[in-house]
């Protein structure tokens, strides 16, 4: 009996503490969009995140979408050339990295690579009493720490989704057109005959913008939210990784259904 | 002018916190006054810290009020928080200085951000503040290269950058050198002899803490046990106040954490 | 103060290749950049069976395509297909009789519509119609002719 108590008392506490958590998540969500016009004041705030947020993972988005696209061609070309169809190569790659792989990658490198640094730069500002000190110094720590990162993720995510498809094309280009033999003219008029602006790239588009909101939100929320000690860091960004990777493929599923569904 | 001589600057009435089902504070009343040295002196985790960010605002208790300067400062809307917290500096334990920009920032920072000087009035000022802490030399280092007692000056030196009436110190001697602890008991003492800074010390460092303050409050067990002027402590017939003051092991806080009886405990096992 | 603009110079690169990523999906990869829909002129075509035919279906004359589909609605009176062309402006002298059949490219391809220049001296504007056309060849139809002549001559 008493253990069948435990168990409820336990599960009513997990399950409170998780409402809180996620009262406090949007709360904090609310309070970083609402600093809106900090940026607007002090535009040098967000160019700066841009550069560590954005400009910084140029490099790892780029690569990774060249070799994305080498991989889409080569296994694009043997599935397609056994029904005849390496025409459509082009559309294939083209597809698979506009409509998901752009995005979806993109923001999972994102959460690995942007999204962790900046739970432990929040977290370790807030282990280290910065933001306490911002804030006796009367100076909002929310609209000048977060704010700023919080939009320069929003905005980086699309960018950087972007290039990664542009250079997945570029490889499924090189793959097929450069060392399989399938013909130049072949590649980009299929793919632009089939590849659709508003269908396909302003969706693609907005997925990013979803997922680049949902990434840093994520990635800001558990710095702000640590335990101030190094295990509590690492712990957090930890979840910062997790529950990133299982938002942006949650979240794809439903865009997609939205989007794509009729 | 005397009338507000003589009202407290920090009030504290029947003040209640707690954290998860630990109590911290249970009905705790202060006078803190205005241009002296206040010690809060305790020993580790009874909530010295907790205490400064109540008085700062950054804390709600559960019950009871804290005025600063007359005004009640849980009831504030946030603009008058954030005026008010202008005249109030803080020193944190780790210097809390923002690691991304250089000494010179950091001590420009409230200024950049509160005041419209212009670029040569603010470099003089922030100057003029760094020769105070006598770190004028160090402008141009970053806080990752600066020693702990060093990072606590120019910390210093940032919390008086507005010239606020008050400054608050969070265990300012904790882990330094016996020479930076002369020179931040020296510089504690000074800015509020010269610049008439009310100063709220928070500490367990005894001597130290004796040496510079004009009034103590000890606190204990949620409570405040004993006030008074260091020399009155020191004579004090409380048990408690003595073994502090005078670091004994064993007393009425006993070197042993509560626990079974030993002899049962070993063959328990 | 060069630290402060070095950043901005490459978060202003970031930005600029960022948007031509963007517009490089939106040129090169889609449609956007070949024909596109609205620019031209519109004609309609009946058939009495369009088979697969899609919307954004392509239109070629002699294997060159010329527009695309952009509308298939169903005339309850007839019980015709009716499908709107858009024709690329640039090609507005298809004479008014040409042939419009729906083609499959390949034996799995996708269908599409092939014009068969005509002889007339008047060429194609604006809301005008096709009047020869001939539908898409369903599967089952083939087969089913094919077997009805072989049986036919089976009897003879």
């Amino acid at each position: 009996m008493r253990v069948i108590m435990d168990y409820f008392v336990n599960l009513g506490r997990k399950v409170i503490a998780a409402l809180e958590k996620t009262g406090r998540g949007h709360m904090l969500f609310v309070k970083m969009v609402a600093g809106f016009d900090e940026i607007l004041r002090r535009p040098s705030l967000l160019i700066r995140q841009l550069f560590y947020i954005g400009v910084l993972s140029v490099l790892l988005i780029s690569l990774s979408g060249f070799f994305v696209g080498m991989v889409l061609g080569l296994q694009g070309f043997y599935t397609l050339s056994q029904f005849g169809a390496e025409a459509s190569l082009g559309v294939m790659v083209a597809a698979s990295l506009v409509r998901e792989l752009g995005p979806v990658v993109t923001a999972l490198l994102f959460a690995g690579r942007a999204g962790s640094a900046l739970t432990a730069e929040i977290g370790l500002m807030k282990a280290t009493e910065q933001l306490s000190g911002l804030e006796m110094m009367a100076v909002n720590p929310v609209r000048r720490v977060l704010t700023p990162r919080m939009f320069g993720g929003i905005v980086s995510m699309p960018l950087l989704a972007a290039m990664f498809s542009m250079f997945g094309v570029l490889g499924g280009w090189f793959v097929g057109v450069g060392l399989l033999g399938v013909d130049d003219g072949t590649y980009w008029s299929q793919m632009q005959g089939k590849i659709d602006l508003h269908e396909d790239i302003y969706n693609g588009v907005i997925k990013s913008v979803v997922f680049g909101v949902v990434c840093t939100w994520i990635a800001l929320f558990e710095g702000f939210d640590s335990t101030p000690t190094s295990e509590g860091l690492s712990r957090a960004t930890t979840r910062t990784v997790v529950h990133s990777a299982f938002a942006i493929l949650g979240l794809d599923f439903i865009l997609t259904a939205m989007m794509f569904g009729e | 002018m005397s009338v507000q001589d003589e009202t407290p600057l920090v009030k504290i009435r029947n003040l209640h916190f707690s954290r998860g089902n630990k109590v911290i504070f249970d009905g705790v009343d202060m006078d803190i006054p205005r241009r002296k040295v206040t010690a809060i002196m305790g020993p580790s985790g009874t909530g010295k810290t907790t205490l400064l960010k109540l008085i700062g605002g950054q804390l709600r208790p559960e019950q009871g009020t804290v005025e600063v300067d007359g005004e009640d400062i849980h009831s504030l809307n946030t603009k008058a928080l954030y005026k008010l917290r202008m005249r109030m500096g803080m020193l944190f334990q780790s210097g809390a200085l923002l690691t991304d920009i250089s000494v010179f920032e950091n001590v420009a920072y409230p200024l950049r951000e509160h005041t419209d000087l212009s670029s040569s009035m603010l470099r003089k000022l922030v100057l003029m503040k760094l020769e105070a802490v006598g770190l004028r030399g160090a402008r141009d280092m970053m806080p990752s290269e600066l020693s702990g007692g060093m990072a606590r000056r120019v910390a210093l030196a940032r919390a008086i950058a507005l010239d606020p009436m008050m400054i608050m110190y969070d265990e300012p001697f904790t882990g330094q050198d016996p020479i930076s602890m002369g020179v931040l008991v020296k510089l504690i003492r000074s800015l509020n002899d010269a610049a008439h800074i009310s100063s709220i010390v928070v500490s367990h460092d005894v001597q130290e803490t004796l040496e510079i303050a004009d009034q103590v409050f000890v606190i204990s067990n949620g409570k405040v046990v004993e006030s008074g002027s260091p020399n009155e402590l020191a004579v004090s017939k409380l048990d408690w106040t003595q073994q502090f003051v005078k670091g004994l092991p064993d007393g009425p806080v006993p070197f042993h954490y509560p626990a079974d009886d030993l002899n049962e405990d070993l063959l328990n096992s | 103060m060069t630290q402060s603009r070095n950043l901005e110079f490459m978060v202003g690169i970031f930005v600029a290749a960022g948007i031509v990523a963007l517009f490089f999906l939106a040129l090169q990869v889609s449609n956007l950049g070949t024909v596109s829909a609205g620019e031209g002129y519109n004609v309609e075509a009946r058939f009495d069976n369009i088979g697969g035919i899609k919307v954004k279906a392509p239109v070629t004359m002699a294997g060159v395509k010329v527009g695309q589909v952009t509308g298939i609605t169903f005339d309850k009176e007839t019980f015709e297909a009716v499908v709107t062309l858009n024709i690329d402006g640039q090609y507005d002298q298809i004479p008014d009789d040409t042939f419009a059949k729906i083609f499959t490219a390949g034996l799995l391809g996708e269908q599409y519509i092939g014009l068969d220049a005509g002889g007339s001296d008047l060429y194609l504007e604006e809301g005008g119609r096709l009047q020869l056309t001939q539908s898409a060849l369903v599967l089952e139809e083939v087969i089913g002719q094919f077997l009805f002549s072989k049986a036919q001559e089976g009897a003879e």
